[in-house]
């Protein structure tokens, strides 16, 4: 079954199968067969998490390399706006849009604007809103795909406010197709990604047929070009507006928490690790959380700025982003968009997603409930001989994820060593019983018949 | 090592029993989380799964509540899910009043956690199919719970 892109690729060849992707991955999506890892697709969620683990760099994010960008006649980068967080508080996102241009990039764009456009919008949604609470924002395509297969029944809580990078992607297109009297298809619009996950919401999108963006480059592997690129600017370049040309609410996209703050949401939760996630989404399903309007939840701890292909530690370039909200407010410095005017386009349907978001949930253990019931039966007699150490030696991720493994006849109840010696002494009795009837006298080893000699 | 599933063991269903400490309030909603997790295993629709952890998260948080120690029991079929939970308290004296939305005993320190809505026992009512309630005041509870997987034979 192929029918999931993933943004992960495991290299074969350096792969030493050391299972530390296997104990990190939330969802169970790795094993580790004949020395090497593998992914289970449909299990797969694409948070990234293997690919700071492997100690072989064995794990490959599927970015887009620079060269994609001569596909097109023009390009617009796009950048995420943890980009900003990945340098001195000096270098303001002027100057880093307009190094993206020195780069190579005929334009680059401020994004966020736009997430400032979204957040207005997001207010507007959860005004009129009397369905199922909390919302969830879909800002992190990971959180979505955890929905999808873990969560299925919480698919009505996601916002269907669409990204803002999906936004700008639609809009600059269509402007400059316009203005250059050239067709859409003929501009590329390029996001720089924090993370791998932004890649597959471009190549496989999670609700609408197509993306409106057309590859996803790393922040990792722009980094360095563009801190050169920032330095060779004129004094003209860049740099001009400073502070003033900053959407405070869109800035605030880049870290956990910073949209509810930046937007005084006082009913909202931000969430971010996947593990900590998980836990408010269990109470969710329970009904638990309640009295909560919505919730900002980041795969990456603290958010984008914690993305496995960034450059700056998650921690400075989270506190740089606190520092600049603070900053703006304390100057009352709003570049933000006109919210009439957000009104104005929010009632025209222009920040909605198009399409539906579909569940797309694990197999269960049988489509037939009653085997099912059969293998969770068969499932809890096979945990209950193993050692529920949740070594992982075998090559499954726990005790249980094996027990089903062999269920499923993905696994051979044998790759568990802790049963060997038991199965050790069974064959050796057989053994011995084997030899004793063809009736020859085993001599014992010399070692042993000498301790009995001594005594 | 090969294992097989027997196919003749078909008709007989899941039955998985769990103990719950009254009071207990840190471990207070695993049970809940775990019954959810076998029932998405075994392929339940989404939309039964989300009642049925509805349902027993409120009836988990009632023993933890109110009672000293409780049973919490499920049986699961082809056809149908069954919750047996048993417990050792206080129980309840007037069982028409208790079923009434917002009537509750909570404490001020449980409703600061955020319980004793007054919807515990209508919500688990409202999320299942068959609801069967009986109590002694000075021993405990019982509930018996069903909800039918095939919803279009809903009796």
């Amino acid at each position: 079954m192929n029918q999931y892109y993933h943004s992960i690729r495991f290299d074969e060849t350096k792969c030493r199968g050391r299972m530390r992707c296997l104990r990190v991955c939330p969802t169970q999506a790795i094993r580790v067969r004949n020395g090497k890892a593998r992914m289970i697709e449909e299990r797969c969620i694409d948070c990234g998490e293997c690919i700071t683990v492997c100690p072989n760099g064995a794990i490959i994010p599927l970015t887009d390399p620079f060269g994609e960008l001569s596909r097109f006649r023009y390009t617009i980068a796009i950048p995420s706006p943890a980009l900003y967080a990945q340098f001195g508080r000096e270098i303001l996102p002027d100057k880093i849009l307009a190094g993206l241009k020195k780069l190579g990039f005929d334009e680059a764009i401020d994004l966020a604007y736009t997430c400032g456009e979204v957040s207005f919008a997001i207010q507007e949604y959860l005004r009129n809103y009397n369905g199922p609470r909390p919302l969830i924002s879909n800002a992190c395509p990971t959180i979505v795909r955890l929905i999808q297969v873990k969560y299925p029944e919480l698919i009505d809580h996601i916002i269907p406010i669409d990204t803002p990078r999906e936004i700008a992607a639609r809009e600059i297109k269509k402007k400059k197709a316009r203005q250059l009297e050239i067709p859409e298809k003929e501009i590329g619009t390029f996001y720089i990604t924090p993370c791998p996950v932004k890649m597959i919401s471009i190549k496989q999108p999670a609700e609408k047929g197509r993306s409106n963006l057309d590859g996803a480059l790393s922040i990792a592997d722009i980094y360095g070009p563009l801190i050169s690129a920032m330095e060779s600017l004129e004094e003209s370049e860049g740099q001009r507006r400073g502070l003033e040309s900053i959407c405070i609410l869109g800035i605030g996209w880049a870290i956990s928490g910073g949209m509810s703050r930046t937007l005084r949401l006082r009913n909202s939760l931000a969430v971010s690790g996947l593990a900590e996630i998980i836990k408010v989404f269990d109470d969710i399903e329970k009904g638990k959380i309640r009295d909560i309007d919505f919730i900002e939840a980041y795969s990456c701890t603290h958010g984008c700025v914690g993305g496995s292909l960034t450059v700056e530690n998650t921690y400075s370039s989270y506190n740089k982003i606190i520092k600049l909200i603070e900053t703006l407010e304390y100057e009352k410095i709003k570049a933000c968009p006109d919210i009439r005017e957000v009104r104005r386009r929010y009632e025209q349907k222009y920040y909605l997603i198009e399409g539906k978001l579909e569940p797309r949930p694990l197999s269960p253990l049988d489509q037939d409930i009653g085997r099912a019931i059969q293998k969770k039966k068969l499932k809890e007699t096979l945990f209950e001989q193993l050692p529920k150490i949740d070594c992982s030696a075998c090559g499954s991720p726990t005790c249980l994820a094996f027990a089903e493994d062999v269920v499923q006849g993905e696994a051979d109840l044998n790759d568990c060593v802790f049963l060997w010696p038991q199965k050790i002494t069974l064959l050796a009795q057989e053994i011995i019983t084997l030899v004793e009837k063809t009736g020859i006298k085993i001599k014992k080893p010399e070692k042993e018949a000498k301790k009995e000699n001594d005594l | 090592m090969m294992v097989k599933i027997q196919g003749n063991e078909k008709e007989s269903g899941l039955i998985e029993t769990f103990s719950i400490t009254g009071g207990d309030f840190h471990h207070a909603g695993q049970v809940s989380t775990q019954i959810k997790e076998i029932l998405k295993e075994l392929g339940i629709d989404p939309n039964i799964v989300r009642r049925a952890a509805i349902v027993a998260y409120e009836a988990e948080m009632n023993v933890v509540m109110y009672a000293q120690r409780g049973i919490f029991m499920l049986k699961v079929t082809p056809q149908q899910i069954k919750f047996f939970v048993q417990d050792e308290g206080q129980g309840i004296p007037d069982i028409e009043l208790a079923m009434q939305e917002g009537y509750s005993t909570a404490t001020p320190e449980m409703r600061e956690m955020g319980f004793g809505a007054g919807m515990g026992l209508p919500n688990i009512k409202k999320n299942s199919d068959i609801f069967e309630i009986s109590s002694e005041v000075g021993k405990g509870t019982c509930l018996n719970i069903t909800i039918f997987l095939d919803q279009g034979k809903k009796q």
